[in-house]
Formats: C-alpha cells, structure tokens, sequence
C-alpha cells in the first residue's frame, strides 16, 4: 500500500480552504465524470481517486487525521491504541472508536486503513460501467440466438439479434457495478467482435465471396453451384464471362440487424482457374484455336 | 413482464430527488419531451437514461441547462464518430483480407 497525496490530486496546497477543494473537485469531476467520459477506464479511475480525496478533505476530521499522520498512516492505528490506553489509564474509561465494518466499495486500500470503510456519505454515485468483449463467428453473428455470458461471478442470459456488427456495442442497463449509497448501478456494455471468415468477407449487411470456374465453363457458359452461409446454390455462368467478373444475388446476405426477414446482398466474383497439365491433344486443340484467331 | 412505456413526471422527482423545475428547462431547451396523459405530466422511458445523466450533470457537477445541451450534443458527436471508425475498421477489414 503506498501513501497517497490527497492534495496532489486534487492539484491543491496543503493549506487549502475548504472552498478551494470544493471548487478543485468540482472542476476534476466535470472533467472526469463517467458520464463525459463513456468507455474510458482511465477516466473512471481518477474520478474514483478524486471522489476519495474529496471525501477526506472535505470533511474536517478525515483532513485533520491524514494532515496528522500523513506519510505515517502505517502507524496511526498505534499512535491511536496508545493514545486510547493513555487515556484509559488517565481516566479509567473502557471504550473507544473504531470504525465500522461496511462494505468499501471502490475506496483504495490507503483510504480503508486509515479511515476504515464506514464513512459518512451522503452522495449517491451511479456504479462503474462494466465493459465485455463477445467473439462471435460469422456464421454466429447471422442467427439470433441467446448466450449466457459470466460478468464478475453473474451469469446473463443475453439474446443476441442476428445482424450484430463486429464492433457494434450493446448496452445492458443497470448490469454494471452496483451504485454507492443507494445510487442506481451501472451499466454492462457488450462489444462484438466478429471473427474473420476464410469464405466470406462482410460488409454492412453485404458478403463477398469468390467462386473459381474452369475455363471452359467461363468461355462457353454452364452451371455451378457454390456453398453460401445459407446452404448451396446453383449459379447460371454466361458464356464469355471474364475474370473476375463480379454478379449480386439480391438477398442472400446478411440479416439486417433486428428487421426480420431483412437481408443484405451476396456479392460473387468469379476466378477464372486455367486449365494445367494439359495432353499432346489438348495443346494441339489449343493450337488450333489460335490460329483461328 | 412488459415494461411502462411512461413515467409519471412526479415520481421520477421524487426518486431521484430533482424538482420540477429541471425538467420544464430542459424541456424549453429542446432536451427532452414531456407527455400529458390523462392530465398526468409523464417522461416517455426511453429518455429515462439521457434524463439521469443530465441529472447527475446538473445536480453532482454543478452544470448548468446550456452546458448540458453543448455536452449532449458533443457525445452524440462523439458517439456518431465511435460508430464510424467502426464502420471504417469493418472496411478496413475487407480490403486488408480479414488479417
């Protein structure tokens, strides 16, 4: 545990009136609010060093007891012990403080020692955002489903809409750290982090995929049939197409996040795989056509 | 079970310790919209979490209704830029052949 420096957070002299921490945590917390500050962690952690130094200087005794011991907190307790059986013995009083053994919530470990964790508070503070990260495959990101996610030893049941987007962040209201002194909780944000596909390359709600055609069925047209995210489908090739020729099958992409029955499109280009290894006769067929020219 | 779609302008006072007042600015300010229903003064639900935050700007940070309205409107920016980065790393994505 290190020794914290109230003041140097809160950018003050040690002398500072009370009026003058007010306005220095004042101007910290409209800089470091979560609520200006969404997804920022650092952020969150220094409005939670300044909200405790503001707790302790702010309140005259907490101020009096760190200004005090200051750097010698690991020893107050003692000096306090002794103070109390120096008294004890002085007036024959049984007794003394001690502090009560509430929860501590996002207090440090400095703070706990010295002042213990049952502080009088009267603002309520919302609880921290918790922030998650969900992998999902393509083919998983294409249907809705439900999942059942672990957060700090909860276990949420989430429904995830087909169509989410790699990136795409959701927000589960009041699943976040719980608040403080009766404030609301915070909130959990699922972010989605959709895997690459080996096939498929999305876009929007659009996919992109190629599809290799032999050189035969490209010059003289013909039938193929390729496997998309939804099952096989036969394709009809022009004769005379060119490579990398690129065809849109309306429908046949993506689900369109919550708008059921919504897809985006199947974008195809085609790959055209010349023929290798070929006979004396084919060469001799090739040859031919060559000079046809 | 179903959610309310409003909440009674009161209640929503009373819980989060706000007077009246705070809502009819923001309200005049173009922040929020308040419903009269059966000649009850309600705040539709959605707007409940933009409402707490710009409770807590107002009561926790000391902001007044017009530094409000400026920081609304610069985390809607903010949020729009969020989803377009993600839109542009997405395309990233494509072009870079999912690597």
């Amino acid at each position: 545990m290190e020794f914290i420096d109230y003041y140097e957070i809160l950018g003050i002299p040690k002398n500072a009136t009370e009026e003058e921490i007010k306005k220095a945590y004042r101007k910290l917390a409209r800089k470091l609010h979560p609520d200006l500050n969404p997804n920022d962690k650092d952020a969150h952690k220094k409005f939670q060093q300044i909200n405790e130094a503001n707790e302790v200087l702010s309140d005259p005794e907490k101020r009096k007891k760190y200004d005090q011991y200051g750097k010698d907190w690991q020893h107050a307790e003692h000096f306090e012990k002794q103070k109390q059986y120096n008294q004890q013995n002085q007036y024959q009083q049984t007794g003394g403080q001690s502090f009560s053994e509430f929860d501590g919530g996002d207090f440090s470990s400095f703070f706990e020692s010295m002042f213990g964790s049952g502080r009088k508070q009267q603002t309520k503070f919302r609880g921290q955002d918790y922030h998650a990260e969900l992998t999902l495959s393509l083919e998983a990101a294409m249907q809705t489903h439900q999942q059942v996610l672990t957060v700090n030893g909860k276990n949420i049941r989430i429904t995830i809409p087909a169509g989410v987007e790699n990136g795409q962040q959701i927000k589960l209201k009041g699943y976040g750290a719980p608040g403080v002194n009766g404030g609301p909780a915070g909130d959990l944000y699922i972010t989605f982090n959709i895997t690459a596909h080996p096939v498929f390359k999305r876009l929007g709600n659009d996919l992109y995929m190629n599809a290799v055609i032999d050189l035969y069925t490209a010059v003289l047209g013909g039938e193929i049939t390729i496997d998309t995210l939804n099952g096989k489908i036969k394709l009809t090739v022009n004769p005379e197409t060119q490579n990398g020729t690129k065809i849109r099958l309306k429908g046949k992409g993506f689900p369109v996040y919550k708008k059921e029955g919504e897809f985006g499109n199947l974008y195809v280009t085609y790959s055209i795989q010349l023929p290798t290894n070929l006979t004396v006769k084919q060469k001799e067929l090739f040859t031919q056509l060559k000079n046809l020219k | 079970m179903q959610q309310p779609e409003t909440i009674a302008a009161d209640e929503f006072c009373l819980h989060h310790h706000v007077e009246m007042s705070f809502l009819y600015a923001l309200k005049n300010e173009g922040l929020i919209e308040l419903e009269i229903v059966e000649e009850k003064l309600v705040i539709p639900q959605q707007q409940l979490p933009q409402l707490e935050k710009m409770a807590r700007l107002y009561y926790d940070l000391d902001i007044n209704i017009e530094g409000i309205e400026s920081i609304t409107h610069l985390l809607n920016e903010i949020d729009k830029m969020q989803q377009h980065i993600n839109h542009l790393n997405n395309r990233l994505h494509l072009y870079e052949g999912g690597k």
